[in-house]
């Protein structure tokens, strides 16, 4: 069975909640790794959401140059899939992990709110259960959440099909092309700003919106099948 | 310049049958101020019903306790944060945040969930504070965001408020919901011997005299007062202090609040029928130079008292080590039963804790206020007003009635994966627990009822939190109270707060709920007078099935139900302060007996699955409740308003009204509910029905007085929080 290790920095808010969803919904080995402590045997590695180090300096900035970055990195290159959620996805840019940046929202404020997100890539391990362009309902609560990229960068990356979620019609945070999700050249690493735990139970799906980005860590479990 | 008065003074030398120094009387001045002892309402409130088959902690520690089954308990506590906010409102109401988290963490339990009610002056701009009250309003919320959000709880429920009596002020209330196994709960054991730990910030200058600070009018040059906010520190502190209970580390745990060390270590002791010796040298600081006494009234954020027994000592700090958390060993438990506090072997103060922590009480003065008789003499019945449409826009685009999404999308509503309501959704919130089983938790205020009729206010606030509650199939286990009031000395004021406390205790004995804590906030006043009285009612109730929680939602060609009747009770109905800027009348009244069998109908209605959607009436009255469905379910509606069971003698009253005991519903089921409403002997009529366009129609007595697109109406509600911080101001 898939060994999934999910990383605990101090300020990890979401470790508990991926933890509960990949064990108490899809039932399968979810541990979490302190950000002290050996990362082998795993899988494959999420980066949770929340607040590490506070957001001090600038989200992600401290916890990307800890240890374990080095690790996971390596990682990286063995092709280990790594999926960055939320301040995952801060941590993983600023660990030079994806391209770009994730600056404050364009409205100044942390927001939080259901999302409809279309899936653009499903050429990666975690989204290969998804249809093209499939629209998906997702939440998103962040502060920090507006990828931005230099104009070169975004053709690459545009390119090499590396944006795997857009936001649907309304772009929350000012984000380049309404970017919601991206994945390195390989497609082993993805950052998104949407929280698939959080739309994962079915009794925590608000009316008027769907279980879908069930799919995010359903694709990631069926990788390894 | 005296530390303590006259009277205390002696009272204190008295029992101590000595003279007290000076760091005693810091001490003492400290915990006997009124934010700590409760000197003045501590008497009356006694009076309230405190005991339930599932209360297991009642009023009087930092958090309630209720039993949900199956081995699991729900902790509960509410907390303000009025005088800090309003000086320093992003620093204020963060702290606020982190006291009331930290209250939950001192019972073992881990929050689950935050809830806030504020009440400002008028933001709008042709409002003479307007700007002040928008700054504090931006900060305020700023604040709550930004401790809630990076500590990872949720918060998932809140209202807000606007009068002219809050102006260059603002009340904070938090409140929060912690949930554990009961095998978790700290049982606040100790022994002689076991040491006293202080974990977390250090102490530092930060919050001097904090308690005091509260204990009197606002004076906003004493800007020192204020608490920092850390919450990344809290985070750490918070997880040290859960995986140090799981591992059974912890015999007794106090949180550090208003008064610092002082009430801390005096509280614990007293509670504990111990003594506590402390050593000052040993306590962290933040800065060289502090006095004994600033180290003992120091309110310092994201602290903890913590005892544990010797033999679990280097666990303990292996736990706080692993999350980097700053911890000292202070002193020990005697059997003595006095605090003493030595700095390297001298002796500086020793006391008896029962001395410190029970503050001689006051027998306050009261009589009846002046303001009541002279509102009736000059109340003047208003011309009825025949505009409908202009008053519904008017009414929709009030601070106090439309969407508050501007607030509560700051707020991480989702973290930690309970939130089954998200917020605005539904009459009150819901969260899921383990075992197939779900919370609920409302918090209610009306200040505009309890200002014209403080007993039928805070009624007329349980009713609504219970109507709140019943929409989402909730029980009630239990509520807790926020009393919040000008200053206690002044006799006047002091009888709206016995008012108070005779209508929650009433109102609870009635229905049966016990109050399972709360807090109370005197001195609420600047220098234009007191707030109106504000009590603030959280209400808590558990919802046994996912298919009982119903929404204000319908789909189309649904029958719309109205129960109960609507009554001119217009005193302190937004209508009347809001629209039309009339001050006085008739407050509604509850009838306690009605109010009962209306709820138990709607209860069997939802248990036997024949309503579809439910929504209460309460502010801005029935017109805001019809036109909030309509906005929830996106599709419109034709009713005839003259259908409602009522005894108005006008039309705006029959809209704007707020009668309790009443409801809107829809449903499939015509005939089983008529049936069933009739035996009940409730009041109800089939008003209308839903449509299958997104119009909004109303007849009264045949003749169309409103009609409106959905998308309109969405304009008003939706936008008028949104526009009034991204309009340039």
């Amino acid at each position: 069975m898939v060994r999934i290790g999910i990383t605990v920095f101090p300020g990890s808010n979401c470790d508990r909640d991926v933890h509960h969803i990949l064990n108490n919904v899809f039932h399968v080995d979810a541990r979490y790794i302190w950000y002290e402590s050996s990362i082998d045997n795993f899988d494959c590695i999420i980066i949770p959401g929340g607040f590490t180090y506070g957001d001090r300096l600038r989200a992600g900035a401290i916890a990307a140059h800890s240890t374990i970055m080095n690790k996971i990195m390596d990682l990286a290159d063995d092709n280990v899939p790594i999926l960055g959620i939320c301040n995952g996805f801060q941590i993983l840019v600023e660990s030079g992990l994806l391209p770009g940046a994730l600056i404050v929202n364009e409205s100044l404020s942390f927001i939080c709110k259901w999302m409809n997100v279309v899936v653009t890539n499903t050429d990666t391990p975690f989204t290969n259960l998804f249809e093209k362009n499939q629209k998906i309902s997702i939440p998103i609560a962040h502060g920090e959440g507006r990828f931005i990229i230099d104009g070169k960068s975004y053709s690459k990356i545009r390119k090499n099909n590396q944006v795997t979620l857009e936001y649907w019609k309304n772009n929350p945070n000012g984000s380049t092309n309404n970017i919601a999700a991206i994945c390195n050249e390989k497609g082993n690493v993805m950052g998104m700003m949407p929280h698939p735990e959080r739309g994962s139970d079915r009794d925590l799906i608000p009316v008027g919106h769907n279980q879908s980005s069930i799919l995010i860590f359903k694709s990631m479990i069926n990788y390894f099948k | 310049m005296n530390i303590l008065n006259i009277d205390e003074y002696s009272y204190l030398k008295k029992k101590l049958r000595r003279e007290p120094n000076e760091l005693e009387q810091f001490i003492i001045s400290a915990e006997w101020s009124e934010h700590c002892s409760y000197k003045s309402s501590k008497k009356h409130l006694k009076l309230l019903p405190m005991k339930g088959n599932h209360v297991l902690v009642g009023p009087g520690y930092d958090a309630g306790v209720i039993d949900v089954g199956n081995g699991y308990v729900v902790t509960v506590h509410i907390e303000s944060h009025n005088h800090p906010s309003a000086v320093e409102p992003y620093g204020g109401a963060a702290t606020g945040v982190g006291g009331v988290i930290r209250d939950i963490l001192s019972m073992g339990s881990r929050p689950v969930a935050l809830y806030n009610a504020l009440r400002f002056g008028p933001v709008d701009r042709n409002s003479k504070f307007g700007s002040k009250n928008r700054w504090l309003l931006k900060n305020v919320v700023k604040g709550i965001a930004d401790y809630g959000n990076c500590i990872g709880v949720p918060t998932v429920g809140g209202e807000v408020e606007f009068d002219k009596s809050f102006d260059n002020y603002c009340l904070v209330d938090v409140a929060s919901i912690g949930y554990t196994k009961l095998e978790n709960l700290v049982m606040n054991t100790a022994k002689k011997g076991d040491l006293l730990i202080l974990g977390g910030n250090a102490t530092g200058v930060d919050g001097i005299h904090g308690a005091s600070f509260a204990s009197k009018n606002l004076d906003e040059e004493n800007r020192s007062a204020v608490q920092i906010p850390d919450p990344f520190l809290e985070k750490l502190l918070m997880e040290a202090t859960l995986e140090a209970i799981e591992n059974d580390c912890v015999k007794t745990m106090k949180d550090l609040g208003g008064g610092g060390l002082s009430c801390c270590l005096s509280e614990s002791a007293d509670s504990l029928k111990k003594g506590f010796l402390v050593d000052l040298s040993t306590i962290p600081l933040k800065q060289t130079n502090m006095t004994d006494a600033q180290i003992m009234i120091s309110e310092s954020q994201e602290r903890m008292l913590y005892i544990v027994n010797e033999k679990k000592k280097l666990e303990f700090f292996k736990i706080f080590d692993k999350y980097n958390v700053n911890y000292s060993e202070i002193g020990y438990v005697t059997d003595d039963l006095n605090l003493s506090v030595v700095r390297e072997g001298n002796t500086l103060a020793c006391m008896p804790a029962k001395i410190i922590a029970h503050a001689p009480l006051l027998n306050r003065k009261f009589k009846q206020p002046s303001y009541l008789d002279a509102i009736v003499k000059s109340f003047r019945e208003p011309e009825p007003q025949m505009d409908i449409k202009k008053l519904v826009f008017k009414m929709l685009s009030n601070l106090s009635i439309c969407s508050r999404k501007w607030i509560y999308e700051q707020f991480d509503h989702e973290v930690g994966v309970r939130t089954v309501s998200k917020p605005g959704a539904s009459d009150s919130s819901v969260i899921k627990l383990d075992e197939g089983k779900f919370l609920s938790f409302k918090l209610d205020g009306n200040a505009k009822h309890c200002y014209l009729n403080p007993y039928e206010g805070i009624i007329g606030c349980l009713a609504e939190s219970l109507r709140n509650l019943t929409c989402v199939g909730a029980s009630p286990l239990g509520i807790v109270d926020h009393l919040q009031f000008g200053n206690p000395e002044n006799e006047e004021i002091f009888w709206t707060f016995l008012q108070t406390i005779n209508g929650i205790r009433d109102y609870c004995k009635y229905m049966n709920i016990p109050v399972v804590g709360g807090k109370v906030s005197l001195y609420n006043e600047t220098s234009s007078g007191p707030i109106k009285p504000c009590p603030v009612i959280g209400m808590l109730g558990l919802i046994d099935s996912k298919n009982k929680i119903k929404y204000p939602k319908y789909t189309s060609n649904q029958s719309i139900f109205v129960i109960g009747t609507t009554k001119d009770e217009m005193g302190g109905s937004e209508y009347f302060e809001y629209c039309l800027n009339v001050l006085g009348g008739k407050v509604p009244h509850v009838d306690l007996e009605e109010q009962r069998n209306v709820i138990e109908s709607i209860k069997n209605l939802i248990d036997g699955d024949l309503i579809t959607g439910v929504h209460d009436c309460s502010k801005g009255g029935m017109i805001v409740s019809m036109l909030e469905m309509a906005l929830h379910s996106n599709i419109g509606f034709k009713v005839s308003v003259d259908k409602m069971p009522n005894k108005c003698s006008r039309l705006d009253y029959l809209l704007f009204s707020e009668s309790h005991n009443r409801f809107i519903f829809t449903t499939n089921h015509d005939s089983k509910i008529i049936r069933y409403l009739k035996k009940r002997k409730i009041p109800y009529a089939r008003i209308g029905a839903s449509s299958n366009d997104r119009t909004c129609l109303i007849d009264y007595k045949g003749k169309a007085v409103f009609n409106s697109s959905l998308e309109t109406i969405s304009q008003s509600y939706h936008n008028s929080f949104t526009n009034l911080f991204t309009k340039s101001n």
